[in-house]
């Protein structure tokens, strides 16, 4: 039970934070028809920064300006990467991100090279919340959660409530009608890339230091947004919220369990012989498949509904 | 108010017009005739930007060639798809207000306005757009465009699919069109309409303007129409 709760816990922050990366990817996606490569390039970006910035003034002015920087970097990336790409098809622009992909981590191996640097929790966060059993639980996890939902429901509201949402939601589909009906699709786009961009700085200022700040963290967390925009449908933002949990927990929940299919054959009273050819695999245990697991049921979605969770778009 | 001079266009590598020259003055109903794949469309899509194009578009006296498609919207060119591009997931009140190019209603139209003339878009005011039924959408367009406050509309095949009745609706609208000033360039298959309403017709033809008059000369004009039009 204990276990149960705390993997809880931790589960819906990592999921929380997966969704703030997956939801500007998937906006991105269902405006552009583009896949963008290098979004959790930007995860990565936010960390970096927001480590070098709390170097000299702390962590939290460091919280604000780092997505701000990285948020001003992705709009200039569409603004005068993407939109020149554009004119030679999905093909170019795939490849543009890409590369963008390389070039950040080779910057980032450049400037703060291949270790991982010492990007901490600030004091004031360091420090157990509350203690569920005998489990204590840090503030800082707490924290995240709160950051993330606040983002969330920012974003939420921005989409549901403001004319800017609005228009952005009617790009989303049809954005030469909108651009029709007088309204500046281009810069639109512009904000939405900068707008998700943010969105993954912010991200990576509060995950960097709660897990590894290291030129490695944009690939493997990048991997994972991609599962969960393709699981949960492209261009979905309900759906990329419903995977972005289920991700979370299966991450969180797969990587803590030790058991194997022999030992479930063995309380079921099936006895596999010692020298049986699939007693092998049977004995791999659950966490030793953690890692591929994302994938697996990435490719099954692909199979049984291309769509998606909730997508309506064909992949 | 709007003057097309040789206007040229293309799809990649394919020429689409082959030197269109067209009027509509102010406060005009001007007909686009012509069987698919005429280049009716084309012509519409060049005026607004959306092609890649040679020739002069001015509007009033401005020259529009190269400008982006907002800027041409901005300037008082207002569009109407054929396909009823409304915005399905948002409300039709949503789907008129983003009609307005600025917060504030300003200009001939307000919701009120289109309230009157189409009492279902009242109704149904908080709905989504997308469940209504093709005519309603239809108005729909009609009246976020106008919202726009364009001085000149285009619209694409307005009364494709539509029931008599919502036909008739739509002829009104352009009558109301008309008495508050607003030019219309009307692309249409079926002639009669066309013949009833506009005081110009074009027809076109492989990508050519193949005859320029009045309704009352297409009429007596057996060639043209048989040559370009009767399918």
């Amino acid at each position: 039970m204990e276990f149960f709760v705390v993997q809880l816990l931790n589960s819906l922050s990592y999921g929380l934070l997966l969704f703030m990366l997956s939801s500007g990817l998937t906006l991105i996606f269902s405006m552009m028809g583009v896949l963008n490569f290098a979004h959790a390039s930007f995860y990565m970006l936010g960390a970096y920064f927001a480590y070098q910035i709390s170097r000299y003034v702390g962590f939290w002015p460091a919280l604000a300006i780092a997505p701000l920087l990285v948020g001003a970097l992705g709009a200039m990336t569409e603004r005068f990467g993407l939109r020149t790409v554009h004119k030679y098809g999905h093909v170019a622009e795939l490849l543009f991100t890409f590369g963008l992909f390389y070039l950040i981590e080779e910057v980032v191996h450049l400037v703060w090279g291949r270790a991982p640097v010492d990007y901490r929790i600030p004091q004031a966060l360091d420090f157990a919340a509350f203690t569920i059993f005998s489990t204590s639980y840090p503030a800082y996890r707490v924290f995240m959660m709160g950051v993330s939902v606040a983002m969330l429901l920012g974003l939420f509201l921005l989409l549901t409530r403001t004319r800017i949402g609005t228009i952005i939601q009617a790009s989303l589909t049809h954005p030469h009608m909108v651009e029709a009906l007088g309204h500046d699709v281009p810069r639109i786009f512009m904000l939405v890339f900068g707008g998700g961009a943010a969105l993954a700085g912010v991200a990576g200022v509060i995950g960097g230091n709660a897990f590894v700040t290291e030129p490695g963290m944009a690939s493997a967390v990048g991997s994972i947004v991609f599962v969960v925009v393709v699981f949960g449908g492209m261009g979905s933002l309900a759906g990329a919220f419903v995977a972005s949990l289920f991700f979370g927990a299966i991450q969180t929940y797969t990587v803590a369990m030790d058991y194997s299919l022999l030992d479930l054959a063995a309380r079921l009273g099936m006895g596999i012989a010692a020298d049986s050819p699939v007693r092998g695999l049977l004995s791999v245990s659950v966490a030793q498949t953690a890692p591929v697991l994302p994938y697996l049921l990435m490719v099954l979605m692909l199979i049984v509904r291309p769509t998606g969770l909730m997508g309506t778009r064909e992949t | 108010m709007l003057d097309v001079r040789d206007l040229h266009a293309y799809y990649g590598k394919s020429h689409i017009l082959h030197g269109v020259d067209m009027k509509v003055a102010e406060g005009e109903i001007v007909s686009l005739l012509g069987r698919n794949g005429a280049g009716r469309s084309t012509t519409i899509k060049a005026i607004l930007g959306q092609v890649v194009l040679e020739g002069s578009v001015r509007f009033r006296g401005e020259e529009m060639a190269g400008l982006k498609t907002f800027q041409i919207a901005r300037k008082g060119v207002g569009y109407v798809p054929e396909n009823r591009d409304i915005f399905p997931t948002l409300t039709v009140r949503q789907n008129l207000v983003l009609g307005m190019k600025g917060t504030r209603e300003r200009g001939r139209w307000k919701l009120d306005d289109m309230y009157r003339l189409f009492p279902v878009l009242k109704q149904r005011a908080d709905a989504p757009a997308g469940v209504m039924s093709g005519g309603e959408q239809q108005m729909l367009t009609l009246c976020r465009t106008l919202m726009g406050d364009p001085d000149l509309v285009m619209i694409d095949e307005p009364t494709e699919g539509l029931a008599p009745r919502i036909v008739e609706q739509v002829a009104e609208l352009f009558d109301e069109m008309k008495s508050r000033g607003v030019s219309i360039l009307l692309v249409e298959q079926k002639l009669a309409i066309a013949l009833r309403i506009s005081q110009r017709l074009y027809v076109m033809g492989h990508g050519r303007i193949v005859f320029e008059g009045t309704p009352q000369e297409l009429r007596t004009d057996d060639s043209v129409r048989k040559e370009w039009l009767e399918v």
